[in-house]
Parts: C-alpha cells; structure tokens; sequence
C-alpha cells in the first residue's frame, strides 16, 4: 500500500483569486499554502499542518498572542532560521505527536510540545527563546497538529479555517515549505549554536563552488543526522 | 533495486508473530523482521513517509525478570547504544583528513514504552475520540477498542528508530567474494585473482581504519566486532537523502564479483562502552580477530598485516595504535592460556 507525505498544499485562495471574482478579498490574495502532513506510525487521524511566510512584519503581535495565551493562536509558531530542513521540522513533530498519544507531553499542549521537541534539552522556556518567534523574526513557520477530521479538543477547524485565520493574522508573504527556502533562511551558526555542535575547522585546499562547495553540503546533511539524534535524546536521563 | 536484506537473510517463521511496540502498531506498510537477537528485534521499516527507509532495533522487556529491574535495564542498554551513535555520529566529519567514522543515525528513540509523564486530563488522545473509524486507520479487521487494549497492554520496552544503511555487512561480502571463487575455479585469471585480492585487502584496511577511528576520535569501544557489524555502503547511498544507485544482484547472475568499494559504516553498538583504555581497546580487536578468523579462514591469514599493521589499516589510524597493537599481543597470549586450560 502506498501513501505518501500527504503534501495536499493547495491554494484555494489564489485559484479563486485567480478566477477573478468581483467581490475583493479581505484577506492578501498572495494566499499561504498549508502543507498537511500524515506521518508515518502515527494514527492516521493525525494531522500535521504546515505554513510558512517570508518577510513577515508583525511578529511583536504574534508573540504576544502566544504569551497572552490568546485561545485561537492554537500554533506553534517557530522561527525558521533555526530549522535546517523539513525533516528537522517533521522529526520534532513526530515526537510530539507520539508522545501526545501516549499521554506524556511535558509542555501545555501539543503545538507547544513541537517546539519543545526541537530543543536538545529539557528546559520549555529555553526551546520557546532558541527556537520559538521573537519580536525580530522575519521568516517563520506555523505549525498545527490535530485531528484532520477537525478537532483538538479546544476548538473545531480544517484546513481552510487554519488558512484564513492565519492570512488574517499574519501579516506576511506565505511560501512553500520547502527545502530550498529553508536553506537560504536558516543559519548554521545558530543551528550549531542551539545544539552545542562544535564548528568543524576549516578544510586545507576544500574546494568552493559558487559558495558552496560539497564539503559545505556534506556538513549540512551531517548536522542534520546530529541534530535528529540530539532531539531523540532530549530527556534521557 | 537496493540490496533487500529480507532476501539475504533468513525469513522468520510465519508462525512466530511479534508484538510490535507502539506507535508502530499502526504502521503502514507494517515493518518487516530481519533478525531475531537475544535482545533485540530489528526491522526494517520507514520514517516520516514510506520512501525514506529505516531500521527499527527493539528490545522487548522480558517477563522474566522484575518489572521495575527490567524497565531500569533495558533502558540503560537502548540509551548507551543511542548515546553512542550520537557521539560518533558527530566525530565522522568527512573531508578534514582525518579518518572518519560512519554509524547510522538516530532517527527516534524511546527508553520505555510504558512511561507515563502526565495524566490525560490536558492532553485529548486523538485515538480515543475518534467515535467511527473509517478508512486506512481501520486496519487488520481490529476494532477501536482492540487497538485500544493493545496499545494499553501492548509491547512493552524501548526502541530505536535508526537510519537504513544501504549495501551489505562484510560478511556478506567477503561470503560473496568466496562464493565467486569457487564457482569460477580455473577460469580465474592470475590477474583477475590478484586484482580481487587487492581488493579485498583494501577492504580489510578500511576496516582497521574505521576501528581505530571509532576508537581514537570516538572514545568508544564496540564490544562485539564481527564481520556482520560492520557494513559496506556503497558511496551513492550516503545520507538521510541518498538511495543507493541501483545494483546488479550478484547472486542471481553469479558472473560479478561483489562490489567491495564504498565506506565502512559501524553498527549494533548494544554492547559498546565509552571507554579510552588500551586494554580495552585491544580486546575489541582481539574479538573481531577471533571472529572474523573462525567466519572467513580464507582471509584469515591476512587479517594481522591488513586490518591491524598497515599504515592504511588500524596501526596507521591514530597516534596510540602501536601501543594498543602491543598491548593486543598480551591479549592474544591470555587468549591462548585460558583456551589450554579450559
Ligand atoms: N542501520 C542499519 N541499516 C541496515 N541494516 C541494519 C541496520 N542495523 C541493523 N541492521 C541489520 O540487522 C542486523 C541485526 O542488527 P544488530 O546487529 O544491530 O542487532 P543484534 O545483533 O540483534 O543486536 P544486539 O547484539 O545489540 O542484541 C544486522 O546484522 C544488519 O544486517
Ligand atoms: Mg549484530
């Protein structure tokens, strides 16, 4: 049987815009698409919801939505420039959802759960500085785990509601969650830095290419692999 | 098609039927069994989507033994094999000249499948509001509460969810190797023989290097160095991102000889200790030298000047080798008494 990364990234919002109706859209037409996730091993009901935005400008009101504990911010909004690649993203959404199901999340909920599941440690206040939105944020990604038939016991949704609600409150140009964006906008140095991963020395004679040499590719792929195994042992004690 | 170890390894019985731990009681398509351990459970099986693949290590918690006993050990056991591979997996960085070292990654983890941290009352269990089940969740004819039950009273013990590494162990290989031989017999050219003796001598380095790397650059000692721990991956199949390039099956067509380039990766670390002794060091050489002895008698003989002396095998890997190599020759003799009188 095959099912694969439900990548059912649609853009309901730039068809219908594209279709030109008269009426005009309150909410920005360059409309965000939301990535559904359903990840392997885990329940099948299990939802994963991801957008992502660039440019974003009111991330001071975002968080403070977050610490207010504004109800309908239901989300773990992260910054991207500490996330290497979708996987490093999904791995940490993977935990939480597995440790949600078996009743073991250490944070509030399981949106805060995905943000705490990125850090290496075991302390929720310093996941929420290193990995979480601040005020300077320009580029991040909001994720929502739930059930897809639209439900996380708080609060009803689907897909649509999720978009609309965040192009309202988002004030920001949405992007695909892809691998290629989160290169250009995620920083090493900070990833490094958030995992205590020492700087490799620089290489006599490496090669670079167009700034990036196969060496700088190989060290990415291998931060990952660390970085993935970190997360894993967060907790062990 | 990339090497399918299910085809290389004996099928368990179909009879025999194993409790998965969950969450992987829901997975699709179901992880498939490998190899039965003492211990351990291996399948292999996929991570995030079915087309990155994976291999899931389970240590069941045995009956036997006293619950709280049996949590406390099985647990100490799957965290020292995951510390392990984190730590060398941050040492292997490749291209800085120094001899790297390769072990799979740490995907996921869990100590212990039983293990509770909050009660339900926040946390609403997606699997249990679910009134009516349709679909692909209502898998295997279970019910609802079936699955219910058998999360609750499920598998217990801890796993690790690990990345798949492609290509096959040097037993394999070197069986692979043994098998071509044979079968060509006189039709073998004196240079074919000799190109295929250097290539398996090469191999033998590589694996010296790779020793002495885990053991200098990693501080770690494997504890149970066979030719089956140890894996020839070859160079395409590097990576969460890489797949192996496709592969002619040596077996079926029997006309090529295995392909024996690619890097060394280490694996099974169940029984390895952080430890910088020379003692124990050596004995970890000294394990893989018996078995590797009693497992390929027809590279035997090589095995001393290729995986242990050369500058391109376990001697030239590190500053300390020599030392350790000495201290290997007492290891050697202890060997020998303790099997005269025993
Ligand atoms: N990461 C991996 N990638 C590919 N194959 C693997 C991987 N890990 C294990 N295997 C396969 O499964 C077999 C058994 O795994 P492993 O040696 O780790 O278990 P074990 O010997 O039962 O464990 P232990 O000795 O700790 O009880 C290996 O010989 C290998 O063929
Ligand atoms: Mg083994």
């Amino acid at each position: 049987m095959e099912f694969s990364l439900a990548s059912v990234a649609k853009s309901d919002l730039r068809e219908s815009a594209a279709k030109g109706f008269d009426v005009p859209l309150l909410v920005a037409v360059e409309g965000i698409m939301i990535e559904e996730f359903h990840l392997s091993h885990l329940p099948p009901e299990l939802a994963v919801y991801v957008a992502c935005y660039t440019d974003v400008k009111n991330a001071p009101y975002l968080r403070q939505q977050l610490l207010a504990g504004n109800q309908t911010f239901n989300y773990a909004f992260i910054d991207a420039s500490t996330i290497l690649s979708r996987r490093h993203l999904l791995t940490a959404c993977f935990r939480a959802c597995n440790d949600y199901i078996h009743d073991r999340l250490k944070s509030n909920n399981v949106q805060s759960e995905v943000v705490f599941c990125l850090s290496s440690n075991n302390n929720i206040g310093d996941a929420f500085r290193r990995f979480g939105i601040s005020d300077e944020s320009k580029d991040i990604i909001v994720v929502k785990v739930g059930d897809s038939a639209g439900g996380d016991g708080s609060q009803t949704y689907n897909k649509g509601s999720i978009e609309s609600h965040l192009n309202e409150a988002v004030e920001g140009t949405g992007i695909d969650f892809s691998d290629s964006w989160l290169k250009g906008v995620c920083n090493l140095d900070k990833v490094r830095k958030n995992y205590k991963i020492a700087k490799p020395q620089p290489v006599k004679g490496a090669k670079t290419v167009n700034g990036d040499s196969d060496e700088a590719l190989n060290r990415r792929s291998e931060v990952e692999v660390q970085v993935l195994g970190l997360m894993a042992l967060r907790g062990a004690t | 098609m990339p090497t399918d170890l299910t085809t290389t390894i004996p099928a368990p019985s179909p009879t025999t039927t194993h409790v998965l731990p969950s969450p992987f009681t829901y997975s699709q398509p179901a992880p498939v069994l490998l190899t039965q351990g003492a211990e351990a459970l291996v399948y292999k099986t996929h991570f995030l989507d079915p087309s990155t693949p994976a291999i899931l290590k389970f240590r069941p918690s045995k009956a036997y033994r006293h619950p709280t006993l049996d949590a406390r050990l099985t647990k100490q056991r799957v965290l020292a094999e995951a510390r392990v591979l984190v730590k060398l997996g941050g040492v292997g960085a490749e291209g800085d000249g120094l001899c790297e070292v390769n072990v799979p990654g740490v995907l996921g983890l869990e100590w212990d499948v039983g293990r509770k941290v909050k009660g339900a009352e926040g946390a609403v269990r997606v699997r249990r509001t679910q009134g009516q089940e349709q679909g692909p969740s209502q898998r295997r004819g279970q019910s609802v509460e079936e699955r219910v039950k058998e999360e609750e009273g499920g598998q217990k013990g801890a796993w690790i969810l690990m990345e798949f590494v492609e290509g096959r162990s040097v037993k394999e290989s070197l069986r692979g190797v043994d098998a071509y031989v044979k079968r060509r017999g006189e039709a073998t050219s004196q240079e074919e023989t000799a190109r295929m003796n250097e290539e398996v001598k090469s191999l033998m380095r590589r694996i010296g290097r790779a020793v002495g790397a885990m053991h200098s650059r990693g501080g770690v000692v494997h504890g149970d160095l066979t030719s089956s721990n140890v894996m020839v991956r070859p160079r395409a199949g590097k990576g969460l991102n890489g797949h192996a390039e496709q592969r002619h099956e040596e077996e079926s067509s029997s006309i090529s000889c295995p392909d024996l380039k690619g890097e060394i990766v280490l694996i099974d670390f169940g029984l390895a200790t952080q430890s910088i002794q020379d003692e124990d060091r050596a004995v970890d050489l000294y394990v893989l030298e018996r078995a590797f002895g009693s497992t390929h008698p027809r590279q035997e003989d090589w095995f001393d000047a290729e995986v242990l002396q050369h500058q391109d095998g376990y001697r030239g890997s590190f500053k300390g080798a020599n030392v350790v190599l000495k201290r290997l020759e007492e290891v050697r003799m202890r060997g020998r008494k303790r099997s005269m009188i025993g």
